[in-house]
């Protein structure tokens, strides 16, 4: 991880070596790569967008860091809180469901992917804290409604399931899910898309707003620039499983090298 | 060794460009060939002006955001010499590095603002200074306590509110996103944004475009006190009267 450290001493938070990953198709022997090569590093604060279109291995590649997908190639390393370098995927099993639990957060792009939609909003939002053994009822109760309150969600609605909720007040509870343990580093996969424009500029706004007051370390995948605009510090483009061009958000967009970036940015109005 | 050490009386330059040079590959035209820049050297000293002269399409804006960072660099050297002596390449730091520069050494007043959507125009100078000296993160502080963010944001309100009166914006649009306001309007938040933070390195593309004489004349008096702060200033000025009243040396583009 060391080579990866910054000139003002700066350490990276996760680290990604040459990951590659290949789904094998059945009955063959050679598999398709739907991320070759990939290497980026990750510091404190920082917010870093990976952009695309659909196929382009930029889920893969969030899945991947996650430790929710094995990669064929290369290793992802974790600095833990306490300093500890982790090998995520070389961990045991249990190792990385706590790490999930209390270091990270994980954003789906399907809130129902990321929620318990048959339990109330304030269970959902208890359930991490329970699962770090807090078991006392009204302190539980009072967290879960102070996160409501701090993503913009009526706690009237505490008891209600998340089916009962819209698409964009799912994905404000899965964001209080996540956040109420304090994790370092939230991962999120098109958090906004599939919602109305309004209710996801409300959103992007919540998420800017939480990650510069919390100082999460983020990584959000999106097909949207204008998503990665606003966000990230840094956009990373993906093509065809590969990593084509990384750097400063407005430089990738205002001065693109690779010729794939130029087509990305020229596809779309005011990016 | 004889040699007495002349050289602390005349500090180095704030910023040094070495034979920069810069060209657009457009690969969605069969890969034509842009040169935008071409060799620029050039220094600014603390509390000196530099103006950028020529005619437009010389290149004299993408110098201004290749300092920035927006733009890449094809080949040279931008060197930015902190207070303590220290000096970076702008041209190959990290993006983190240029970040950090962004928000503490460098002030960039673009031609057009370009704006956080949803955000009003006093929190958008508000921001800029709260980004300028963010509180150390507090490893066990409550995250969902506002209390220490609104007292800082009430702070840095009350300097940007100063700035824009002076700059002349009614206060009947500081609480409104500018992306409605006139161009007029736009530049002087872009401005204030610009200003709000004293700057080591300041650059200023056309701060007074669209501006009245007595708006024009609030920008000179705002440039004349960050020369007096020892900002390094590099500016774009059509304006005659504007470039006369601030600038101490010109450096032509052909």
């Amino acid at each position: 991880m060391n080579e990866w450290i910054q000139d003002d001493g700066t350490l990276p938070i996760l680290v990604a070596q040459d990951l590659g990953h290949r789904f094998d198709r059945p009955g063959s022997t050679d598999g398709h790569w739907a991320l070759r090569d990939a290497s980026l590093a990750l510091y404190p604060g920082e917010v870093l967008a990976i952009v695309g279109e659909s196929g382009s291995g930029k889920s893969t590649l969030l899945r991947t860091l996650a430790g929710r997908l094995t990669p064929t190639q290369g290793r992802v390393l974790y600095r833990e809180r306490s300093g500890r370098v982790v090998d995520v995927h070389a961990c045991a099993e249990r190792e990385r469901r706590v790490l999930a639990r209390t270091e990270w957060g994980f954003v789906e792009q399907h809130a129902h992917e990321g929620l318990r939609m048959a339990v109330s909003a304030g269970a959902n939002i208890g359930e991490r804290l329970m699962g770090r053994g807090e078991r006392h009822y009204g302190r539980l109760r009072e967290t879960a409604e102070r996160w409501m309150a701090r993503v913009e969600l009526d706690t009237a609605r505490i008891d209600d399931v998340p089916r009962a909720f819209s698409g964009g007040m799912r994905q404000r509870l899965q964001i209080a899910r996540n956040l109420v343990t304090c994790p370092r580093l939230v991962l999120m996969d098109e958090p906004t898309s599939g919602l109305d424009v309004s209710v996801q500029a409300r959103l992007l706004d919540l998420i800017r707003l939480l990650v510069g007051r919390l100082h999460l370390s983020a990584i959000v995948v999106t097909h949207d620039l204008g998503v990665a605009r606003l966000l990230a510090h840094r956009t990373l483009v993906m093509r065809q499983g590969r990593i084509v061009e990384q750097g400063l958000t407005d430089r990738v967009f205002d001065d693109p090298q690779h010729p794939y970036t130029q087509l990305l940015v020229a596809s779309v109005v005011n990016a | 060794m004889t040699t007495t050490m002349t050289t602390t009386d005349t500090p180095p330059p704030v910023l040094s460009v070495e034979a920069a040079s810069k060209r657009f590959t457009l690969h969605l035209r069969d890969g034509l060939q842009l040169p935008v820049l071409q060799d620029v050297s050039l220094q600014v000293r603390s509390g000196e002006c530099l103006a950028l002269v020529g005619p437009s399409g010389r290149g004299k804006s993408t110098l201004l955001k290749c300092l920035h960072g927006s733009y890449g660099l094809e080949s040279g050297a931008l060197w930015l010499t902190h207070a303590d002596g220290r000096r970076v390449d702008l041209a190959r730091a990290a993006p983190r590095t240029v970040l950090a520069l962004r928000r503490r050494e460098i002030g960039y007043v673009s031609q057009f603002l370009r704006a956080l959507p949803r955000q009003s125009a006093l929190d958008l100078v508000a921001e800029r200074l709260l980004e300028a000296d963010p509180s150390p993160p507090q490893p066990d502080a409550d995250p969902l306590d506002d209390g220490p963010h609104e007292a800082a944001l009430g702070a840095a309100r009350a300097q940007a509110g100063a700035l824009l009166a002076r700059l002349n914006l009614p206060e009947g649009l500081w609480g409104l996103p500018p992306a409605t306001f006139s161009g007029g309007e736009q530049q002087r938040v872009n401005i204030a944004r610009g200003f709000a933070v004293p700057a080591r390195l300041l650059l200023l593309d056309e701060p007074t475009a669209s501006l009245d004489a007595g708006n024009r004349r609030v920008v000179i008096e705002l440039i004349r006190e960050a020369k007096a702060r020892g900002s390094a200033i590099v500016g774009i000025f059509h304006d005659e009267e504007v470039r006369d009243a601030v600038a101490d040396r010109r450096y032509h583009f052909h």
